[in-house]
C-alpha cells in the first residue's frame, strides 16, 4: 500500500510519519504517533470519543484522513494539562465526578475545550450543543454539563 | 443527591473515617489526562488483526467453505475454522455445571443466528482481514427459521439447537423454573376482581463505548497474556482453557478496567479464539468487535414475554399472583437459563402475596443469542408487576401509591421462594417519594414501617 | 390534538448477587515497607469505581486513611479468584473479602505495634490518620509507617491477610421454588411527570424524582454517580432503545449511536435523587448493591405516567411515538 509522508504537530511537539494512504488520524495518533488519548468508540463519527482539535477546530480523527493534516496543529487530551497543571476542565470533571469509565471522558474534554476557546461564558444551552457529538453511557450527561459550566466559571472568575 | 439521614438512623454508625466520606475517585486523574490504559491502548511488533466471516442467514446448513481466495489475499496470514478449535462446543456456565455445552466457537454443519461466527480470517493489516473475509465463499442452504417465542414452542416447530432437543432450556423441574407458595386456585377463587395483562419487551444492547476485545500476546514461554475487558476474568479464563484444552497455567489475562460493561462483558466470545490465533500463528492477535458487532453481535437484553395474573380484594390486598415468564435466549443458552431462573425468585415483587405460582421459561430461537445486561432477570419482571400494579389499582378505584403501601412486603414476611424477608425498606422508599413529589396519601401510611408485623 | 401531562409512580426491590451458582471472591491484602496496603484481586472495574469503594473500605478496616491503599485489579497472575463484575455483586461480595484480609493484616499490624510499644495488642487502636496508639493515652503511639519498617526489617513479620466471601449455592428445590438466589435486597421508588403529545405520540420526560434505599452508602458521591446515570438509563430503555425496533425485519437494527437511539444532553430530564440507607445485615459496613436497580424503576413508572397522561397502555418496550398513536388511533375508534 502507498506511504504517504505527512508533518503535524501533536500538542506542541512536530511529528514526521510515513502513513497509509487512506489511514485514519485516529489510527495514526494511536498507532503510530504514541498518542493514545483519543479513542476509537465507533470509527464511524457518531461518538465523539475520538474527538481532537485541528487546527483550533473540533473533528473526529476517526473520519479524518492523516494524509490531509499535513503542517495542522493538532491538540488532543494528552496535550490539555501544561507543565503537569490540569485544565480548569479536567479540574472540573475530577471535582465533578463527571467521569465512570472514562472512555469518553478525553473525547469530551476537547469538545468543551473548543466550547471554551470560543465562547468563555457559555450558557447550559451552548454546552449541550458543544457536547451533543459526544455520547456516554455511564453519567446520564448532567455531571458533565456541570463540569463543563464548572470550568468555565473557574476561568473567568481567574480572568477577573 | 440528598441523603435522608433521618430513615433507619438507629441501625447505622454515621462516624466512619472513611465510609460514608465522598472521597475522590483515585482513577479519575488518569481518566481526565487519558492516562488511564484500556486494553487497546496497547501496541505490539507484529500485532495481527482478526475478523469473523458471519452468517448471513438466520438458519442454514452450511454445505461447504471455501477460504482459498482469502487465504491469497495479500495480508493474509491464517484462516481458521471450526476444525482447528481443540474443544469448539462450549456452553459459559458449564464452569457452574449448567450445561448442555450447546455453542460452538467457529460454526459447524448449521448456522442458528444471523451473525454466527463461521470462519476468522487473520491479517497484518485490519483492513486486509475485512477485505479477505469478504472472499471467504460459505455455501448455505437455507433452513426454516424460528423468530419468536410463541412460535418455537407450537408443536412442530423446527428445532433451533439439537443440544438441547426441544426450544427451551430443560430445568431439573422441568420445562420452567417453577415458584410455587400457597394455593393460587384458592386465592383467585376468593378475590373480588381478577386481571390477567401480558406484556413483552424487544431487546436492547449493552452499548459500552468502549467496544468488546482483546489483545492475546505469546509470551514466549508457552503462556499467553491476555489483555481484556473481560467482566470477569477467571470466567474468561476458564472456560478458555477448556476450549483451547490449554493448562489455566499456560492463561495470563490482564484486565480490570473496561470502558463500561453494563454485562455486555461477561460472555466469553473474543478471548479463546484470539488466544488459539495467537498459539498457532506465534503472534499477538487483536480482536476487537466493530461498532456493528457490538450493536448487533453482542448478545442483547433478552427479549421477553410475560403474562400476569392478579386476584385481587375490593380493600386493595392481593390474594393471588399466577406469572407465566419466557426469556428469548435466541439460538444458546449463554446467561439465560440463569436469568429466567433469576426472574422466576422475582416474579411476586416487593409484595407479600399469600398465593404465588410463577414458571419462567428459557427459550430457543434463531435469534441473536441473548445474556446479561444491567437488571439481568429483573427489569422487564419490574417493568410488568408495576405496570400491573398500577392497573390493579386504578381496577378497585385506589389510589397506586396506597395499594402499593397496603401490599408492600415488611421484615419477618415469608416471600413465595421460601425466604424470609429482611433489611425491607419500600415503605420507606414510598413515604420519602410521596412527600417529594407531593403525592396525596393518606396519614396512615406515614405510619407505617418496614419492622415486623405485631402478632 | 394537545399536549397532555400525566404522572406515574412505580416501587421495587433488587436482590445482591448471583448465588444459584455460588458467589464467590477473594481478596488479598499486604502492607509495603513503608506501611502502604495493597489490595490484590482479579476483580474488574467497569468504570462504576470498585477500585476506589475497595480502597475506603481497606483504609477503613485497618484504620488508615484512604490514600494509603492500592488497589490492584484483575491480574489472574497475582490475583486471587473473583466471580467478577456482575449481578450487583462487587462491592458487597469484594468488600466482605476485602474486610476479612485487612482484619487480618491489621491484627499483625496492631501485634508488631505492641511489641515496639510493649504493651498489649488489644490495648491499641489507630487514629484513622496513620498512627496506632494504647487506648487512652494517645501520647504512647507509634505511626504505621515505623510499624511496617519494623514488621519488614526488625519482627520478621508479615503484615498481610487473606479474605473469602462465599455465599454457598442454592439449588432451587423443583417442586416448590425454594431457593436463596441472592443475599439482601436494595429499594427504590420513582415518581415521573410526562408530558405527551397526542399528534406526535412523542414523550417529555419533566421530572423525575427517586427515592433509593442502598443500604450504606459507602462513598455517597460514587454512589450519585451511579444513580444518576442508571435513572438516565431507565428513560433511555422506556422511550427509546432496541437492537430490533422492528423484528423479525433486521435492517432497521441500529448499527451505532445514530442509529440506536438513547436521550443525548439535551432531552434530559429534571432529576432528583433521595438515598435512604438502611445497613445491610451482610453487606460490607452495611452496603447493598446499587448499581442495577437504579434504572430499573423508571421504566414502568414512566410507562403509568403516559396512561395517566393520554389513556392508553403500551405494555411493550420501548415505549415509542409509533406504538403511542397506534395506541391513540385504536382508542379513538373504539
Amino acid at each position: 500500500m502507498a506511504k504517504v509522508p505527512v508533518q503535524f504537530s501533536l500538542n506542541g511537539s512536530e511529528k514526521a510519519e510515513f502513513v497509509d494512504s487512506g489511514a485514519t488520524l485516529l489510527a495514526v495518533l494511536r498507532g503510530k504517533a504514541g498518542d493514545t488519548s483519543p479513542k476509537g468508540g465507533c470509527h464511524q463519527g457518531t461518538c465523539g470519543a475520538c474527538s481532537v482539535l485541528i487546527d483550533g477546530e473540533l473533528r473526529l480523527s476517526c473520519l479524518t484522513l492523516a494524509e490531509t493534516c499535513e503542517g495542522a496543529e493538532i491538540t488532543t487530551t494528552a496535550g490539555l494539562a501544561e507543565a503537569g497543571v490540569l485544565h480548569p476542565l479536567q479540574r472540573a470533571f475530577m471535582d465533578g465526578f463527571a467521569a465512570q469509565c472514562g472512555f469518553c471522558t478525553p473525547g469530551m474534554l476537547m469538545a468543551a475545550k473548543a466550547l471554551l476557546d470560543r465562547t468563555p461564558n457559555p450558557t447550559r444551552e451552548d454546552v449541550v450543543e458543544a457536547i451533543s457529538g459526544n455520547v456516554c453511557r455511564c453519567t446520564g450527561y448532567e455531571p458533565i454539563i456541570q463540569a463543563i459550566l464548572a470550568a468555565a466559571r473557574a476561568n473567568s472568575h481567574n480572568a477577573a | 443527591m440528598r441523603l435522608a439521614k433521618n430513615y433507619f438512623a438507629d441501625e447505622r454508625r454515621d462516624d466512619l473515617n472513611e465510609i460514608g466520606q465522598g472521597r475522590p475517585r483515585a482513577d479519575v486523574p488518569g481518566h481526565v489526562t487519558a492516562k488511564t490504559t484500556y486494553f487497546a491502548d496497547r501496541n505490539f511488533p507484529g500485532m495481527l488483526h482478526l475478523k469473523m466471516v458471519r452468517s448471513p442467514h438466520h438458519h442454514a446448513r452450511i454445505r461447504s467453505i471455501d477460504t482459498s481466495e482469502a487465504e491469497k489475499h495479500p495480508g493474509v496470514v491464517r484462516v481458521l475454522t471450526a476444525k482447528d478449535v481443540p474443544h469448539n462446543t462450549y456452553t459459559i456456565l458449564i464452569l457452574i455445571q449448567i450445561g448442555p455445552e450447546d455453542e460452538h466457537v467457529l460454526a459447524e454443519d448449521k448456522v442458528r443466528w444471523k451473525g454466527e461466527a463461521v470462519v476468522a480470517v487473520l491479517a497484518e493489516t485490519e483492513r486486509a482481514a475485512q477485505e479477505a473475509a469478504a472472499k471467504v465463499k460459505v455455501d448455505y442452504e437455507v433452513l426454516p427459521a424460528v423468530l419468536d417465542m410463541e412460535a418455537a414452542l407450537k408443536p412442530g416447530a423446527p428445532l433451533v439447537n439439537e443440544h438441547h432437543g426441544q426450544n427451551y432450556y430443560m430445568y431439573d423441574s422441568g420445562a420452567c423454573r417453577k415458584v410455587r407458595f400457597g394455593d393460587v386456585e384458592k386465592g383467585f377463587a376468593e378475590a373480588d376482581h381478577i386481571l390477567e395483562q401480558t406484556y413483552s419487551s424487544s431487546p436492547i444492547e449493552q452499548a459500552p463505548m468502549e467496544t468488546t476485545g482483546c489483545i492475546a500476546v505469546p509470551d514466549g514461554n508457552d503462556r499467553f497474556t491476555c489483555y481484556t475487558n473481560t467482566q470477569a476474568m477467571f470466567f474468561t479464563l476458564d472456560n478458555t482453557s477448556i476450549i483451547l484444552q490449554m493448562p489455566g497455567s499456560q492463561l495470563h489475562l490482564v484486565g480490570g478496567t473496561a470502558g463500561g460493561g453494563f454485562g455486555g462483558k461477561v460472555d466469553v466470545i473474543v478471548e479463546p479464539i484470539a488466544i488459539l490465533a495467537a498459539k498457532l500463528t506465534g503472534r499477538p492477535v487483536s480482536f476487537i468487535y466493530s461498532r456493528h458487532e457490538e450493536m448487533q453481535i453482542s448478545s442483547p437484553r433478552a427479549a421477553e414475554t410475560i403474562t400476569i395474573k392478579d386476584g385481587v380484594m375490593k380493600d386493595g390486598r392481593i390474594v393471588a399472583r399466577y406469572v407465566k415468564g419466557y426469556t428469548d435466549a435466541g439460538a444458546y443458552s449463554r446467561h439465560s437459563p440463569y436469568g429466567a431462573q433469576k426472574g422466576a425468585a422475582h416474579y411476586p415483587g416487593p409484595y407479600t402475596i399469600p398465593n404465588v405460582w410463577a414458571d419462567t421459561y428459557c427459550v430457543y430461537t434463531n435469534r441473536t443469542p441473548s445474556s446479561a445486561m444491567r437488571g439481568f432477570g429483573v427489569t422487564i419482571a419490574d417493568f410488568a408487576l408495576e405496570v400491573q400494579m398500577d392497573k390493579l389499582a386504578r381496577l378497585i378505584g385506589m389510589d397506586p401509591l396506597e395499594f402499593r403501601f397496603i401490599n408492600a412486603y415488611r421484615d419477618g414476611d415469608m416471600k413465595a421462594h421460601r425466604q424470609t424477608t429482611e433489611g425491607a425498606a419500600l415503605i420507606e422508599c414510598m413515604q420519602e417519594a410521596a412527600r417529594a413529589a407531593n403525592w396525596p396519601v393518606a396519614e396512615k401510611y406515614f405510619a407505617l414501617s418496614s419492622h415486623p408485623r405485631e402478632g | 390534538m394537545a399536549v397532555r401531562r400525566g404522572r406515574g409512580v412505580a416501587a421495587i426491590n433488587y436482590p445482591t448477587g448471583m448465588n444459584l451458582g455460588g458467589d464467590p471472591s477473594q481478596a488479598l491484602v499486604h502492607s509495603t515497607p513503608t506501611g502502604n496496603f495493597m489490595v490484590t484481586l482479579s476483580s474488574v472495574d467497569l468504570g462504576q469505581g470498585l477500585k476506589q469503594v475497595i480502597s475506603q473500605i481497606c483504609a477503613e478496616t485497618i484504620g488508615v486513611p484512604t490514600d494509603r491503599v492500592v488497589v490492584d485489579t484483575a491480574d489472574t497472575d497475582t490475583g486471587p479468584h473473583c466471580m467478577g463484575t456482575f449481578a450487583s455483586r462487587g462491592t458487597h461480595r469484594i468488600g466482605n473479602a476485602v474486610i476479612q484480609a485487612a482484619k487480618e493484616a491489621r491484627q499483625v499490624m496492631l501485634e508488631v505495634a505492641a511489641e515496639e510499644l510493649e504493651v498489649n495488642a488489644a490495648d491499641l487502636e489507630t487514629d484513622g490518620a496513620g498512627n496506632i496508639h494504647v487506648k487512652g493515652a494517645p501520647q504512647k503511639a507509634i505511626s504505621i509507617f515505623d510499624t511496617a519498617l519494623s514488621a519488614h526489617f526488625t519482627r520478621g513479620r508479615s503484615i498481610s491477610g487473606r479474605g473469602m466471601f462465599l455465599v454457598p449455592r442454592s439449588f432451587p428445590e423443583t417442586e416448590t421454588g425454594a431457593m436463596k438466589p441472592a443475599t439482601c435486597y436494595a429499594h427504590a421508588c420513582t415518581v415521573t411527570e410526562v408530558e405527551v403529545d397526542d399528534e406526535t405520540g412523542e414523550v417529555t420526560v419533566l421530572t423525575v424524582k427517586n427515592v433509593f434505599e442502598i443500604g450504606r452508602a459507602l462513598n455517597p458521591k460514587m454512589v450519585e454517580q451511579q444513580l444518576v446515570g442508571g435513572s438516565w438509563m431507565g428513560i433511555s430503555h422506556t422511550l427509546y432503545e432496541t437492537t430490533e425496533p422492528y423484528y423479525p425485519a433486521r435492517d432497521h437494527g441500529g448499527s451505532d449511536f445514530n442509529e440506536y437511539l438513547m436521550p443525548g444532553p439535551g432531552d434530559l430530564a429534571d432529576t432528583e435523587i433521595i438515598v435512604l440507607e438502611r445497613p445491610s445485615a451482610d453487606g460490607p459496613y452495611g452496603a447493598k448493591g446499587p448499581g442495577e436497580m437504579c434504572a430499573n424503576p423508571q421504566i414502568p413508572a414512566l410507562a403509568n405516567a403516559i396512561f395517566d397522561a393520554v389513556g392508553v397502555r403500551i405494555d411493550h418496550l420501548p415505549i415509542t411515538p409509533e406504538r403511542i398513536l397506534r395506541a391513540l388511533k385504536e382508542q379513538r375508534r373504539v
